[in-house]
């Protein structure tokens, strides 16, 4: 039987590496072990199951826009504290840590490229930027980027991934869902197609506003989206969550994202829907 | 006299309570009595003034939630005339939490969308608190649509904790139903006045709350996430920092006012809106008639590009050059 103390063996081989353990992730779906560099090859897209995990705002540049095309916009908008927002940290720290920590002013990057030739305004959260969470200057940034897809008649494109609201900026986050959606209102007078992107995770403020409105929604696969979060439902209804809930596929099911795209095919999947859907001139 | 108080009301109740045993027993002797009456009730006015006029964030929270509050069919009742309810969103169901429909406001039609919390424990059980579910907001973006094909006015009125949070409102697409109010009523050819009555919660009071003025009845609050959310997030104790919580979130009408996020604060009879609930709506309706005669001055285009401003502007950033 040494095949089968060899299977044994390997299995506790595989369970040594611990998820904090640089080298080394866990899947957020499946719970696999997986070196880390197989994962970063794969387009941070778990081999065994196909969860696509969280990617930095750099990397989705490199995923879906033609290579050198990508100009960034007001890389310098900065979050004031409005609220001087009591906590255990100030807000301000908070804001600089997470700076410090992706390389970014604030949660959402903002800019125009081009996807196989389509010309398009690009809009990506910053999930590691506090929870990509939308306050001011992430509404400003998306307001101004949409006015400028209204100016140059170019095609939108936002990539989800977001807690949602900024807490420490109260009200005026709140009321950046108001601003965003007034801004994606003009564009739909304007005609020109807006798709957004949601990944893992899109929940909250910002499922209820940008997410929401596109034109055409694109969901990546096993992305958790939903406007409550799973933890708050089951403390409401004190019932167990359907399987799958909240997933991608799930709200395929119902009917409330058009399709879900693997990160491999989804420039091209974003090209040809940009060309399609645009008006002819 | 009131039917429930709330803990920094005590006092007060108290003191209604002496007064009116003094009544009761100077029945036979007025005159006895009159100057330890009138004393009484100077001292009642000038400590329900002082009580008032230190609320913190959460005292003022727990008043935005008070159960004797005027819920939103008081002030349909008491401002308007000739009320008819409409229902159903024509695509799934009908929504109890969101009471919509036409009356008449000083003579003119009006289009009703409010959140509906429920007056007692069975009316509060039957509109779900307040909270409404994806075909609530539909139900409201419906009749805004109506009105906007008539040519009248819109008047929303929020008070719910936010919207529901639950397996069927997820399915049926509560962010959807939320965002796409947000989109519609930017560009809604038809003037729109929001009132903040009593709990504004977050995206879900947002949803009918993109009007061209919003007002906040002086106890009322608005938030992005309620005190007990932010401080079980941020201290992982929602009891125990909900206090601390709602001082932080500025979630006052004299906070909003200040962030500049809302047109007016509604000023509301000494002691609170439950306590002259009448009153009130009498107060309310003057403030409503006088914004509805401004807007009804603009043409639609100017209405319309006002409204997109107003929202554009709101948020604070520093903008450090750069394209």
């Amino acid at each position: 039987m040494t095949w089968f103390k060899k299977d044994e063996e390997q299995k506790e081989k595989r369970e040594e590496p611990k998820p904090s353990d640089h080298l080394w992730v866990k899947c957020n779906s499946c719970n696999e072990i997986i070196y880390r560099k197989v994962i970063e090859r794969n387009l941070q897209v778990c081999p065994k199951c196909n969860y696509h995990f969280q990617i930095p705002a750099q990397r989705r540049i490199d995923c879906v826009a033609d290579p050198g095309t990508f100009i960034e916009y007001d890389v310098n908008l900065i979050s004031t504290d409005p609220l001087e927002f009591k906590d255990s940290k100030r807000y301000p720290s908070r804001v600089k840590e997470s700076q410090e920590k992706t390389g970014h002013k604030d949660a959402v990057i903002c800019g125009e490229a081009r996807i196989e030739g389509q010309p398009a305004m690009i809009g990506i959260f910053e999930f590691n930027f506090m929870g990509g969470s939308l306050g001011s200057v992430v509404g400003e940034k998306i307001t101004r980027l949409i006015e400028r897809a209204i100016e140059k008649k170019s095609g939108v494109i936002i990539f989800c991934a977001s807690g949602g609201a900024r807490m420490q900026e109260g009200i005026l986050s709140l009321m950046q869902m108001a601003k965003t959606s007034a801004a994606l209102a003009k564009l739909h007078e304007a005609r020109i197609p807006y798709i957004s992107v949601l990944t893992d995770p899109t929940t909250g403020g910002v499922s209820a506003s940008i997410a929401m409105l596109g034109d055409v929604i694109i969901a990546e696969p096993k992305a958790m989206i939903g406007f409550a979060g799973p933890r708050v439902i089951k403390e409401t209804i004190r019932a167990e969550l359907p399987e799958g809930f909240q997933r991608a596929e799930y709200l395929l099911d119902h009917g409330m994202v058009d399709l879900i795209v693997e990160r491999k095919d989804l420039r091209h999947t974003l090209a040809s829907l940009l060309e399609m859907l645009k008006l002819e001139s | 006299m009131v039917k429930h108080y709330l803990e920094f009301e005590k006092p007060l109740v108290e003191m209604e309570r002496e007064i009116e045993n003094l009544k009761r027993f100077s029945r036979g002797n007025p005159l006895y009595f009159r100057e330890q009456l009138k004393s009484l009730e100077e001292k009642l006015h000038r400590l329900q003034k002082e009580i008032f006029s230190n609320l913190t964030g959460w005292q003022i929270t727990q008043l935005a939630r008070h159960i004797d509050r005027p819920k939103a069919s008081h002030y349909v009742q008491w401002m308007c005339e000739g009320f008819v309810e409409l229902h159903g969103d024509r695509n799934y169901g009908d929504d109890p939490a969101i009471l919509g429909g036409m009356a008449r406001f000083n003579g003119r039609p009006v289009t009703i969308i409010a959140h509906q919390k429920g007056a007692d424990a069975k009316e509060m059980a039957y509109r779900n608190f307040g909270m409404p579910h994806p075909e609530g907001y539909r139900k409201a973006l419906r009749l805004m649509k109506l009105a906007e094909l008539f040519k009248k006015p819109v008047l929303t009125m929020i008070d719910t904790p936010g919207a529901f949070p639950g397996v069927g409102a997820e399915e049926r697409g509560q962010a959807e139903a939320i965002a796409r109010n947000l989109r519609m009523m930017v560009v809604l050819r038809t003037p729109i006045i929001t009132v903040v009555i009593g709990e504004g919660g977050s995206g879900g009071a947002l949803a009918i709350g993109v009007g061209d003025r919003i007002l906040m009845l002086e106890h009322s609050i608005y938030s992005v996430i309620s005190p007990e959310g932010c401080a079980a997030i941020l201290w992982k104790d929602g009891e125990k920092g909900k206090e601390v919580a709602a001082e932080s979130l500025k979630l006052t009408a004299a906070d909003l006012s200040r962030l500049g996020v809302i047109d007016e604060i509604v000023k509301e009879p000494l002691g609170g809106a439950h306590r002259d609930a009448e009153g009130m709506a009498r107060i309310l309706k003057e403030v409503v008639e006088r914004h509805l005669k401004e807007l009804e001055k603009m043409d639609e285009e100017e209405l319309l590009s006002l409204r997109y401003e107003k929202f554009r502007r709101m948020g604070t950033f520093i903008d450090d050059g750069g394209t």
